[in-house]
C-alpha cells in the first residue's frame, strides 16, 4: 500500500511541470491519501501466536511488492572510505629501516580456554550519563538557595542552571559574598522561597561539567624523585573564569539591586541558634 | 451542644461542643433556630467582619499567623528593622542619660 503511495508521489512530482495534467493528478493523489492502513492479516490464535508462518505472512502483505533501497549514493560515497587496515609509523633508533608497517586492528592477545557463556540480559542499567536527573519543584532558576556543605557553608547564594551530570551551577554573584560560579549539589542545599527574576540573563553554553571539573596532571613519564611537583599545588583562578564570572554577575546584579535588602540578604549567612528549629521553618 | 452557623465566615452550619468554642463580645439579635439567610442579614447589618478585624484579638492572631509565614527572607528583613528600631532607641535613651547627669552634677554643684 505504502509503495503504491509512493508510486504515486513519484508520478505526481514528475507531471508538476505539466499543470492541469499535475492539477488532475494532485486531486487524485488527494482522494487516495485518506487511506486507512489494513488491520493486521494475521489472526491470532491465542496471545503471541497468529495463523499464519512468517512465510504466508509474507505471501499475505505482499512484501514481494514492497521492497526498498535506501538511496545508493550516499552508501557508496561511505563504503568507499574505508579505514586502512595497516599503517606505517616512524621508527626511532639507528640501523632500524625507519618505519614499521603495523596493523590497525590487532588480533585479541588472549583466548579464553572455554567459550563465554553469554550473559544474561539485564534491563535498564544505564551508564551514569544517562541516568535521569531530577531537580525538586522548589528549585527554579533565580531561586536563592543556602549552600550547607563545603567552603561557602550558610552562605545565600542564587541558582542559575542544572548541568548534565545533575549538580547545580550556582553564582554568589561574587561581588556580594565571595562565592563564584561554582557547582552545588541538590542534596546539600536549602531552597528558600525567594526568587531573582532571572528571564533574560544568558549563561555562557561553555559552563559545562568539564568546564568545573577539577584537574590533576599525572604524567611523570620517568619516575622523578619530586613526583609532587608536577600537580597543582595550588589553585590559579584563570582569565577565562575571571571572564565568564563578570559576564554572568553583571545581569544578575542588575536584578538584584531592583529588589529592596535582597542585596544585603544575600551578603548575609545562614545560622542557628537557640530556639531555632529547621523542621519549623518556613523556608 | 450549640447549633453553630457561619455564612459569612465559611462555617457551615452544625452542632458543636461548647467546649470547642470561645465567646466573643458581639452578639447578634434574631430568634433562635433562625434560618442562615436571616443569620447572615443580621451579621452584615451589624458589619461583624469588619468590627472582628479591627479587636485586638484578632489582629494577634493574624500576627501570629505571619510570624508562622515567615521565610527566611522575612526573617532577615525583619531582624534589620528590628536592629534599626533598637538603635534609634537606644540613641534617645543615652541622650536622655546623658541630660539627667548633666541636671545631677549642676544640682551637685549648686549644693556645694
Amino acid at each position: 500500500m505504502a509503495g503504491e503511495k509512493k508510486a504515486a508521489d513519484k508520478k505526481a512530482a514528475e507531471a508538476k511541470p505539466a499543470e492541469k495534467k499535475g492539477s488532475q493528478k494532485k486531486l487524485r493523489e488527494k482522494a487516495r491519501k485518506p487511506k486507512k492502513h489494513h488491520a493486521s492479516r494475521n489472526p491470532v490464535l491465542a496471545r503471541g501466536i497468529g495463523r499464519y508462518s512468517r512465510s504466508a505472512m509474507y505471501a499475505r502483505k505482499a512484501m514481494y511488492k514492497r521492497k526498498y533501497t535506501a538511496p545508493e549514493t550516499k552508501i557508496e560515497k561511505k563504503k568507499k572510505e574505508k579505514p586502512p587496515a595497516t599503517i606505517t609509523k616512524p621508527v626511532g633508533g639507528d640501523k632500524n629501516g625507519g618505519s614499521r608497517v603495523v596493523k590497525v586492528r590487532k588480533m585479541p592477545r588472549y583466548y579464553p580456554t572455554e567459550d563465554v557463556p553469554r550473559k544474561l540480559l539485564s534491563h535498564g542499567k544505564k551508564p551514569f550519563s544517562q541516568h535521569k536527573r531530577k531537580l525538586r519543584a522548589s528549585i527554579t532558576p533565580g531561586t536563592v538557595l543556602i549552600l550547607l556543605t563545603g567552603r561557602h557553608r550558610g552562605k545565600r547564594v542564587v541558582f542559575l542552571k542544572q548541568l548534565a551530570t545533575g549538580l547545580l551551577l550556582v553564582t554568589g554573584p561574587l561581588a556580594i559574598n565571595r562565592v563564584p560560579l561554582r557547582r552545588a549539589h541538590q542534596k546539600f542545599v536549602i531552597a528558600t522561597s525567594t526568587k531573582v527574576d532571572i528571564n533574560g540573563v544568558r549563561i555562557p553554553k561553555h559552563l559545562t561539567d568539564a568546564y568545573f571539573k577539577k584537574k590533576r596532571l599525572r604524567k611523570p613519564k620517568h619516575q622523578e624523585g619530586e613526583i609532587f611537583d608536577t600537580e597543582k599545588e595550588k589553585y590559579e583562578i584563570t582569565e577565562q573564569r575571571k571572564s565568564d564570572q563578570k559576564a554572568v554577575d553583571t545581569q544578575i546584579l542588575a536584578r538584584i539591586k531592583k529588589v529592596p535588602q535582597l542585596r544585603g540578604y544575600l551578603r548575609s549567612t545562614f545560622s542557628l541558634s537557640n530556639g531555632v528549629y529547621p523542621h519549623k521553618l518556613v523556608f | 451542644q450549640a447549633l453553630v452557623d457561619g455564612p459569612c465566615s465559611g462555617v457551615r452550619r452544625q452542632a458543636m461542643p461548647f467546649k470547642c468554642m470561645q465567646l466573643t463580645d458581639f452578639v447578634l439579635k434574631f430568634p433562635h433556630s433562625a434560618r442562615q439567610k436571616h443569620v447572615r442579614v443580621a451579621w452584615e447589618k451589624e458589619n461583624i467582619n469588619e468590627k472582628w478585624a479591627a479587636t485586638r484579638w484578632a489582629k494577634k492572631i493574624e500576627a501570629r499567623e505571619k510570624k508562622a509565614k515567615m521565610t527566611d527572607f522575612d526573617r532577615y528583613k525583619v531582624m534589620k528593622a528590628k536592629k534599626m528600631r533598637n538603635r534609634i532607641i537606644k540613641h534617645e535613651m543615652k541622650k536622655l542619660l546623658k541630660q539627667a547627669s548633666k541636671k545631677g552634677k549642676k544640682l551637685q554643684k549648686a549644693q556645694k
